[in-house]
C-alpha cells in the first residue's frame, strides 16, 4: 500500500447563522489521499466540494472555521498551521489550480513573466535557472513552440492554452499535491478531452498526487483513480472509480449516474426528484431521505455511517445497499414519444448571414453590411410546427447569433427568416409587431442572468401577461398561479425572489416566463448548462412535457451532444458560423458523419472510464472563419488537399437523410470512418 | 414537487420593514452611528431653533461688540454685538434646504440621463458624455460665479444652479451601474419581448441601479453643502443679515486672532454636518451592499 500524502479526520467546517446557531457546510470528513494517486470530488453545487477542497492547503473562507477535526498534510495539522507556515508549503508543496484559472491570468503581462513570476515565489531557482524552467514547463503542458509563447499576452492564446499555462504556473513549484477546482468546466468539449489527456499524463510522469474537484463525471471518468462523492457536506461514497461509476452502491450516485444522458441511449435520461437539502436544513435522518427511492423507515430517524465494504473497496454511507448490488447496471431510459412530425413549417432561414463587423458611416447611412468573411454565413434551415431542432458547435460556432436574429436581437446582412409560411420577419425589433413578439420567446443558459434580481417571481412572471394580454388584478394572479403550477411550483414561490431560489428553479422561473407569452417557439440558448446534471434531466424533462402538452417548437442551442441527442428530433451542426451537416438527430450520431461531427463526438467524455474520448483534430482555435473553401479545413483530420482549401464543398445526402457539407463523398466517408 | 418544505423562510417585506432594515444595519457599526447621529441632531436642530433661540438673529448691539463667551452669550457676541450661540443655531437652515433640495434635483437629472446614456450606448452616448465632461472641465466655482450675478442669489436660482453643477457626477455612475446590469440577459429577454425603453429603465434598470445613485447622492450632498458654504464665503451665496456658517466665517475671519469665538462655532457647525452626512453616506453605501467586497486569495 502506498504512503498517504494527505490525511483527513473527522473534519468539520462550518459558520454561525444570524441567530447564533452554527450550521457546518463539512460533516466529519475522514479520507486520505496517497501519493501519486488521482482522486475525484464529486458532488452537485452547495454539496462542500470546494470547501473541502480548499481545506487541503490550509484554506479556509471567510466567516468559516474548523469546528472540528484536522487535515494532515505529512503528519503537519495544515488547519492549525500560522500564514508564514502555510506560505511555505503552498504553492510549493501543495498547488492549487482554481476555476476559469486560465481567464484569471493578468491580462496585460507575458506568459513568460507570469510563470516566471511563479517560479520566484515558489522556488529558489536563480535567474539562468528560471529561464530554463519556464521553456520546460511550457513544454512539459505541450504548449507549441515554447520560446514563441513565453512572449504572448494571455489573450493571444486560446481557452485551453491558456488552461495549460495555469497548469504550467501550478507545476511551477514542483508540487506534490496538485488541487484542481473544475479544471475544465467552461472549455470546449475537444479541448476539455485535450486539457484531461494532459492532466493524466503529468500525473503519471511527476507522480504528483492530484485532486479533482468537479461535478462532471465524464472528466472524472476519465482522470481519476479513486472517487469520493459528497452530497449535503457529507462523504456518501468512495471507492475505485470504475466500481464507483459502474457499480454503483449508494442511492444518490445510482440516481445521479442515471440521469446523466449519454450518446449510446435515446431519449430523455431519468431524472431525480427534488433537491439538495441547504446546510442547517437537514433533518435528523439520512440526509438524502426527502430523493431516495430506496428508503424506508429506519432512513427517517437514523443517520446511517460510513461502512467499508472490503470486497468492493468501497465505502458506503446508507442503509440498504445491497439492494441497489443486486440491481442488474443495465440502464434503460425513458423513450420520448418521437412523434413523426408533419412536413409544416414555422420557421424558415433562407441563406442568413449575420456579421458583426463595425460599418462604416457610408454603410450605416445606405443600412448595408459589406463584410466578405461574415461571422455566420450560408445558412438554410426550414423548422417544422412541434419539432425541437438542435444547434451544435464549440464556443463561437455562432449558435447563440444565429438564435439572437430570429429573436429580432441582431440584424442580418442578407437572407431572410420567414415565420409561419409567408409573414417575414424584420431584423429590426422595432419593427415587428406585437403578434411576431409573442410569437417567439427566449430562454437564456444562466437565470442568474436572465432574471431581474430585484424582481418577485410574480413581478417577472407578469411581464408578458400584462404586455401581451393585458392581464391585471385577479386575472393576473391566476394565471401566475397557473403558469407555476405549469412548470410543477406551488403558489407560494410568487413573493420570492431569485436569490431564494434553488438553480433548477430559477430555470423553472425562466420556462415559465417564455410560456407566458403562449409562444409557437422557444429558442433556448445553452439551458441546461449551468445546472446540476440531477437538476439538468429534470428541467429537459420538463421541457418535453411542456412540449407534448402545448405544441411548442423549439430550437435548442447546446454544445453537449448528448444532451442534444436526448432532447432534439434533428441536429444542425456548425462550425465557424457555417452549417456542416444537418439531419434526424438518430442519423447525425451514426456514421457516416462529417468530419467535425466525427471529431465532436469523439470528443464526448462519458461517465465510464472504459471508454476513452478519440482526439483526432488538435484543439486549436480560429479566430476567424476562412475566406474561401471548406470552413473546417484548419483543423480537419480527413483534408483532401486545395479542393478543400479553394471551393466551397457541396452539400451531400446521405442514405439516412442527413446531409453533408463535405468534398469526400458519402460512400467514401462511410469507408474511412468504419476503419477506425 | 421540488423542495416544497422550503428552506427559505425570508418572507417577503414592506418598504418600510426594509428601509427600517437599513437604518439598523447602518447603526450597528459606531460610525453609521456616529454619522446618523450627527445629521439628525443637525436635522432637528435646524427644524427646532427657531422656537428656542434665545437672542434675535439680527439684533445689532454696538455696546456688546465681540464680546467673549459668558453665560450670557455661550459662544460670545460677533463684531456687530449679534449672539454668536443664535446665529450657529440657526446658520445651517439655508445651506441645509437649499442642497437638500439642489440633492434631489442633482439626482434626478444625472440619475435619468445616466439611465438613458448607459441604455442607448452607441453614439448618443459619446456626444452627452462629451459634452458632460467638457462641463465638469469647466471649474464650477467660476461658472457659479457666473450665474448668481447674472440671475441672482435667490433661493429659486441657487437650488438649480447648484443641482446641475453637482448632477455631473452623478451621470457618470448612473450610467456605469446602468452599464453593469445592461449586458444581463433579463435586460435582452424584456428587449426581445418588446418592452418600450421606458418600460424597461423603470422596470429591469431601475430597481438595479437605485442603490448605487442613492449613495452617489448623499456624497454629493455633502459637496454641495461645502460648495454652497463657499459661495456664501465669496458673498454670492445668502445675503446677510440671514445667519448662514459660511457667511458668518467670512465675516469674522479677520477677527479670527482675538475674537476666536466667533469664527470656530459656524466652522464647528459646518465641518461636523459635512462629517455626519459623509459617514451616513458610507454606512448606507456599506448596508446595501456596494462596499467593494473583499476577495478570496484563492
Ligand atoms: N457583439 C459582438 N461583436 C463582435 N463579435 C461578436 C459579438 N458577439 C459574438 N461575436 C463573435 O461571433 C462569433 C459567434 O458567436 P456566438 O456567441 O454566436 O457563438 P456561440 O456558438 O453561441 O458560442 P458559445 O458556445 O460560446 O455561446 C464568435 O467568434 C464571437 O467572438
Ligand atoms: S440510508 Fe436510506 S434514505 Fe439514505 S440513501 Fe440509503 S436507502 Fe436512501
Ligand atoms: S471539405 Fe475537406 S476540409 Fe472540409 S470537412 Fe470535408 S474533407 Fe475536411
Ligand atoms: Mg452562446
Amino acid at each position: 500500500m502506498k504512503t498517504n500524502i494527505q490525511e483527513i479526520k473527522d473534519l468539520s467546517i462550518g459558520f454561525k447563522s444570524q441567530k447564533g446557531k452554527q450550521i457546518s457546510i463539512l460533516r466529519n470528513i475522514t479520507t486520505n489521499i496517497r501519493k501519486g494517486e488521482t482522486v475525484g470530488i464529486v458532488g452537485e453545487s452547495g454539496s462542500g466540494k470546494s470547501t473541502l477542497a480548499l481545506a487541503m492547503m490550509g484554506y479556509i473562507k471567510h466567516g468559516l472555521f474548523t469546528t472540528r477535526g484536522e487535515c494532515l498534510f505529512k503528519s503537519q495539522n495544515l488547519l492549525s498551521l500560522n500564514n508564514k507556515e502555510l506560505e511555505e508549503i503552498r504553492g510549493r508543496k501543495i498547488a492549487m489550480i482554481p476555476q476559469n484559472a486560465g481567464q484569471a491570468l493578468t491580462p496585460n503581462l507575458k506568459i513568460g513573466y507570469q510563470i516566471e513570476e511563479a517560479l520566484r515565489l515558489h522556488t529558489d531557482y536563480s535567474k539562468t535557472e528560471r529561464e530554463k524552467k519556464i521553456s520546460e514547463l511550457l513544454n512539459q503542458v505541450r504548449l507549441p513552440s515554447p520560446k514563441i509563447m513565453a512572449l504572448r499576452y494571455p489573450h493571444e492564446l486560446s481557452g485551453g492554452q491558456q488552461q495549460r499555462v495555469a497548469v504550467a504556473m501550478a507545476l511551477a513549484g514542483n508540487p506534490e499535491l496538485l488541487l484542481l477546482d473544475e479544471p475544465t468546466t467552461g472549455l470546449d468539449v475537444t479541448t476539455q478531452a485535450h486539457v484531461l489527456e494532459l492532466l493524466k499524463d503529468i500525473a503519471k510522469d511527476t507522480g504528483t498526487s492530484m485532486v479533482y474537484v468537479s461535478h462532471d463525471l465524464g472528466a472524472i471518468a476519465q482522470v481519476c483513480d479513486r472517487v469520493i462523492v459528497m452530497y449535503a457536506g457529507e462523504i456518501v461514497l468512495e471507492g475505485p472509480v470504475r466500481k464507483i461509476l459502474k457499480e454503483p452502491i449508494h442511492p444518490y450516485t445510482y440516481g445521479l449516474l442515471k440521469s446523466i444522458p449519454k450518446l449510446s441511449l435515446a431519449g430523455l435520461p431519468d431524472s431525480m426528484p427534488g433537491s439538495q437539502p441547504q446546510p442547517g436544513n437537514i433533518g435528523s435522518g439520512c440526509s438524502f431521505y426527502d430523493r431516495c427511492n430506496f428508503s424506508n423507515d429506519k432512513c427517517k430517524v437514523n443517520v446511517p455511517k460510513l461502512e467499508y465494504i472490503s470486497e468492493m473497496d468501497t465505502s458506503v454511507r446508507c442503509f440498504n445497499h445491497s439492494e441497489l448490488i443486486s440491481i442488474t447496471s443495465e440502464q434503460k431510459s425513458k423513450n420520448h414519444l418521437q412523434k413523426e412530425i408533419t412536413i409544416d413549417e414555422i420557421l424558415d432561414l433562407k441563406d442568413v448571414s449575420i456579421s458583426y463587423a463595425k460599418q462604416g458611416i457610408i454603410d450605416q447611412f445606405l443600412n448595408k453590411v459589406t463584410d466578405t468573411n461574415p461571422t455566420v454565413k450560408d445558412i438554410n434551415i426550414n423548422i417544422n410546427k412541434g419539432e425541437t431542432i438542435a444547434l451544435v458547435g464549440e464556443s463561437g460556432s455562432g449558435k447563440s447569433t444565429i438564435l439572437k436574429s430570429i429573436a429580432g436581437l441582431l440584424k442580418t446582412k442578407d437572407g431572410y427568416i420567414k415565420f409561419d409560411k409567408e409573414k417575414l420577419l424584420s431584423g429590426d425589433l422595432k419593427k415587428r409587431n406585437s403578434e411576431d413578439l409573442r410569437s417567439i420567446q427566449l430562454i437564456f443558459q444562466n437565470p442568474d442572468e436572465s432574471l431581474n434580481p430585484n424582481h418577485t417571481v410574480e413581478q417577472i412572471l407578469s411581464q408578458p401577461l400584462k404586455l401581451y394580454f393585458g392581464l391585471t388584478g385577479s386575472k393576473l394572479k391566476s394565471s401566475i398561479a397557473e403558469l407555476l403550477e405549469k412548470v410543477r411550483l406551488g403558489a407560494f414561490y410568487m413573493s420570492r425572489y431569485p436569490r431564494q431560489l434553488s438553480g433548477g428553479e430559477k430555470q423553472r422561473i425562466a420556462v415559465a416566463r417564455a410560456f407566458a407569452a403562449r409562444p409557437d417557439i422557444i429558442l433556448c440558448d445553452e439551458v441546461t448548462s449551468a445546472l446540476d446534471v440531477s437538476v439538468q434531466a429534470a428541467v429537459l424533462d420538463l421541457l418535453q412535457k411542456l412540449k407534448e402538452e402545448l405544441g411548442t417548437t423549439y430550437v435548442f442551442v447546446s454544445h453537449d451532444l448528448a444532451v442534444v441527442k436526448a432532447i432534439s428530433d434533428r441536429v444542425a451542426v456548425l462550425y465557424q458560423g457555417r452549417l456542416c451537416e444537418i439531419g434526424p438527430s438518430k442519423n447525425v450520431y451514426q456514421f457516416p458523419s462529417h468530419p467535425y461531427t466525427e471529431v465532436l463526438i469523439g470528443a464526448v467524455l462519458e461517465p465510464d472510464p472504459d471508454i476513452k474520448p478519440k482526439l483526432v483534430a488538435e484543439d486549436i482555435v480560429e479566430e476567424k472563419p476562412p475566406e474561401i473553401g471548406c470552413s473546417f479545413q484548419g483543423r480537419c483530420p480527413r483534408i483532401i488537399g486545395d479542393k478543400c482549401r479553394n471551393e466551397t464543398p457541396p452539400w451531400q445526402i446521405g442514405d439516412n437523410g442527413n446531409a453533408i457539407r463535405c468534398h469526400i463523398g458519402i460512400e467514401e466517408l462511410k469507408i474511412q470512418q468504419s476503419q477506425c | 414537487m421540488e423542495n416544497s418544505k422550503n428552506i427559505f423562510n425570508e418572507n417577503p417585506k414592506s418598504s418600510l420593514a426594509k428601509v427600517l432594515d437599513i437604518i439598523t444595519t447602518m447603526a450597528s457599526k459606531p460610525s453609521g452611528f456616529i454619522g446618523l447621529a450627527i445629521l439628525i441632531f443637525h436635522v432637528i436642530l435646524a427644524i427646532s431653533s427657531p422656537w428656542f433661540a434665545p437672542y434675535d438673529y439680527k439684533a445689532i448691539n454696538p455696546s456688546l461688540m465681540l464680546n467673549a463667551p459668558s453665560s450670557e452669550f455661550w459662544f460670545g457676541t460677533d463684531s456687530l454685538g449679534r449672539d454668536v450661540f443664535t446665529r450657529t443655531i440657526l446658520g445651517g437652515r439655508t445651506a441645509l434646504t437649499i442642497t437638500f433640495f439642489g440633492s434631489i434635483i442633482a439626482l434626478l437629472w444625472g440619475g435619468l440621463l445616466g439611465i438613458f446614456c448607459g441604455l442607448v450606448g452607441g453614439r448618443i452616448d459619446d456626444i452627452v458624455m462629451r459634452i458632460v465632461d467638457a462641463f465638469l472641465s469647466i471649474p464650477w466655482i467660476l461658472a457659479m460665479l457666473l450665474i448668481v450675478s447674472l440671475l441672482g442669489t435667490t433661493t429659486e436660482v441657487l437650488i438649480p444652479a447648484l443641482g446641475f453643477f453637482y448632477g455631473k457626477g452623478i451621470v457618470r455612475v448612473a450610467r456605469a451601474a446602468t452599464h453593469d446590469v445592461i449586458a444581463k440577459d433579463f435586460i435582452v429577454s424584456a428587449k426581445a419581448r418588446g418592452h418600450s425603453n421606458l418600460s424597461i429603465i423603470w422596470n429591469e434598470i431601475l430597481p438595479n441601479v437605485r442603490d448605487a445613485i442613492l449613495v452617489e447622492g448623499a456624497m454629493r450632498w455633502s459637496w454641495m453643502l461645502l460648495g454652497f458654504s463657499s459661495l456664501s464665503f465669496l458673498g454670492f451665496g445668502v445675503s446677510p443679515p440671514t445667519p448662514d456658517w459660511g457667511l458668518m466665517i467670512s465675516n469674522a475671519r479677520g477677527l479670527m486672532s482675538f475674537a476666536w469665538w466667533a469664527v470656530i462655532a459656524p466652522i464647528v457647525g459646518l465641518s461636523s454636518l459635512i462629517i455626519g452626512i459623509n459617514l451616513t453616506a458610507d454606512a448606507f453605501a456599506k448596508a446595501l451592499g456596494i462596499d467593494r467586497s473583499t476577495k478570496a486569495p484563492v
